[in-house]
């Protein structure tokens, strides 16, 4: 699944050695990701089995879903650090939320509808409040992004009084099929994963406003000049990324069924590094949600085999991440 | 309480006891340094701090209680220049962010005249301090190994999870297998960090369940791990595990163990943030006193059963 690539400079130059070098960048991922697939089956055969593709896919699901939104907003050039608490707050409101209204008599399924779309609307609330901030407060992303990071926490913290927030017991066996349940053999979270990527596959590649996202971040001035509503469409890319951390949040409240404050510690790190090992530019400009999907799932199955073998002590699982990620990105990197 | 009407309350209560009990008119101004509720057990730790301000103040109109919280090592070594300099406390407990990075704040402090009580991480030198009061670690370990070997006749597969790497960790660890060494017939299949954290342990669990086909019990070293634990078992409804042994005595499983409401939770083992109150109520009680305490206090960790779980559910505490 090679990752579309708006530089035309490379099918020029393909006949000659550095252009076919230069497409095999663009495979950088697809290839690491190969790589690693056959390294676990050699040294566990357990791994290649169906229920553990299924396993890693389905944990992959939230940062992966997040992932393509965060590729939205890193294309467009900006950044949000925050997504991790942000994903932890709407967990907490949620299941307070939810916990709220169990006492109502309404139906179960009524009170996970609620939470649902109070999930949706939290997402999108806080991506527009970071889009405002952004664009009309002319604020850099860094800094409006790092500020909630620490405001979503806290209010989690504060809200779960420093313990866990948990979902009532009769609620969470109702929701509980939103994580746990499979639809033609494969799992709920996994169906979702890849509706959300196709989506946004479809609305980068395929639409009048993912171009004006990639203009905007290759050269703000000019996508202003050829009138292009440069603020509009940066917010809009917060709100859809907020979209995509609430979409995250209603596969992860059914898994636990608690929040705590630290949920979702270092997502937004898991997060912009799925999107820059699948190839977009941290600079913003061009990028791919297939290089995307493929960077997150890059990042589970890591740690997936690190798990299933016990070749390295458990101490420097970090570091062999760390050093994938650098390996995948120099086999993709570009040319100045 | 402001300065100056603590000031003046201690200047009426040493009239008061003039001549009578010289000695008990001392008044204690105690600080504490804590970290900050940032997971459920140090959420805990902060509970019992301003449980034992509410309760030591009240028990002792001399005694004036400060508690700071602090979300990393420098803030807390910032708070520690304030409570002398501002609060100008001549008693301190602390339970320090990180051990290394307090110590020198710590070793000023005492050499101001300051009475130092450490609790649970320890400072890198202990000259720094007057007394150390802490959890039991060992028995953390300890415990739960005994209590598995037994529960497994001393045979059968155990999978172990880790907290995040620490010293504390390697401590609970080695104990652990130091136990089970004595039982050639329990085979400890892995032991990986779950990082005291329900996610994470949710996918060493799942990725464990992959692995093995036939694992006996559980040691989740920790309730919240416990948790994740739990849930990937039954995810991926497997029978062959009889017991899941978290620790540390949450609330939420000191309350699955008195209803019996999970068949795979037989028993933890306390390590309750609670510690902190006893610390503070120890050091305050002797400086009152002006006695010392003596130079380590270990608060035992004991075995949680159904029957006497009871007495270590406080469902108030955050944890």
């Amino acid at each position: 699944m090679p990752p579309a690539r708006t530089d035309t400079a490379a099918s020029a130059a393909a006949s000659t050695w550095a252009g076919r070098w230069d497409r095999l960048h663009g495979f950088g991922p697809v290839v690491g990701l190969v790589l690693l697939c056959i390294a676990g089956t050699l040294l566990n055969s357990e791994f290649a089995t169906v229920d553990n593709a299924m396993n890693v896919l389905t944990r992959t699901a939230f940062i992966g879903i997040i992932a393509v939104g965060m590729c939205f907003v890193i294309i467009s050039g900006g950044i949000d650090l925050s997504v991790g608490s942000m994903a932890a707050l709407i967990a907490g409101s949620v299941i307070l939320v939810m916990n709220g209204a169990a006492p109502r008599g309404w139906p179960p399924m009524a009170i996970v509808a609620l939470g649902m779309g109070v999930a949706l609307v939290l997402g999108a609330a806080f991506g527009l409040a970071h889009g405002l901030l952004i664009t009309r407060g002319r604020i850099e992303p860094f800094i409006v992004t790092l500020g909630t990071l620490g405001i979503f926490r806290a209010c989690l913290t504060y809200f779960a009084d420093g313990g866990a927030i948990t979902l009532d017991n009769a609620l969470a066996d109702a929701y509980s099929p939103v994580y746990y349940a499979s639809l033609l053999g494969m799992p709920v979270p996994v169906w979702i994963f890849a509706a959300v990527a196709a989506a946004g596959g479809v609305i980068l590649n395929r639409t009048a406003y993912g171009r004006y996202v990639q203009a905007i971040g290759s050269n703000e001035q000019v996508a202003r000049y050829a009138a292009v509503n440069v603020d509009r469409v940066k917010t809009s890319t917060y709100v859809l990324l907020g979209v995509c951390v609430g979409t995250a949040t209603l596969l992860y409240v059914p898994r636990l069924g608690s929040a705590s404050p630290t949920t979702g510690l270092l997502w937004e790190l898991e997060a912009i590094a799925a999107v820059i090992v699948g190839g977009t530019a941290l600079r913003g400009g061009a990028g791919s949600i297939a290089g995307t999907v493929v960077g997150a799932v890059l990042l589970s199955v890591i740690s997936n085999i690190l798990n299933l073998t016990n070749i390295i002590s458990v101490y420097l699982n970090a570091a062999v991440q760390g050093l994938v990620i650098i390996v995948v990105a120099f086999m993709q990197r570009r040319r100045p | 309480m402001t300065p100056l009407r603590s000031r003046l309350l201690s200047l009426a209560l040493a009239f008061t006891a003039f001549g009578v009990q010289a000695q008990q008119s001392d008044k204690v101004n105690l600080g504490v340094a804590i970290p900050a509720a940032t997971h459920a057990f140090t959420a805990g730790i902060v509970f019992w701090a301003n449980q034992a301000k509410k309760d030591l103040e009240k028990a002792h109109p001399n005694l004036k209680v400060t508690v700071k919280t602090a979300g990393g090592a420098p803030e807390q070594a910032n708070q520690l220049q304030d409570l002398l300099s501002a609060t100008k406390i001549d008693t301190l407990v602390i339970f320090p962010f990180e051990s290394a990075a307090l110590t020198k704040p710590v070793a000023q402090a005492k050499a101001k005249g300051v009475y130092v009580t450490v609790v649970d991480r320890g400072l890198t030198d202990t000259s720094a301090q007057d007394a150390y009061v802490s959890g039991d670690n060992t028995a953390f370990g300890r415990i739960p190994a005994e209590y598995l070997a037994k529960a497994l006749n001393g045979k059968g597969n155990i999978v172990a999870l880790r907290g995040i790497p620490t010293t504390i960790d390697n401590e609970r660890m080695n104990a652990f297998t130091e136990v089970m060494k004595k039982y050639p017939e329990i085979k400890i299949l892995d032991a990986k960090h779950g990082n005291w954290n329900r996610d994470d342990a949710f996918k060493v669990m799942q990725d464990y369940l992959t692995r093995f086909k036939q694992i006996d019990a559980v040691w989740a070293a920790d309730d919240d791990m416990a948790v994740g634990v739990l849930k990937a078992i039954e995810q991926a409804k497997r029978k062959d595990i009889k017991i899941v042994f978290g620790g540390a005595g949450m609330k939420q499983m000191v309350k699955t163990l008195m209803d019996g409401s999970n068949p795979l939770i037989k028993a933890n083992v306390s390590y309750s943030p609670k510690f902190m109150y006893d610390a503070i109520k120890l050091t305050a009680e002797a400086r009152l006193k002006n006695e010392k305490l003596p130079p380590s206090t270990i608060i035992p960790s004991v075995l949680i059963t159904k029957e006497n779980a009871k007495q270590y559910y406080f469902p108030d505490s955050p944890f």
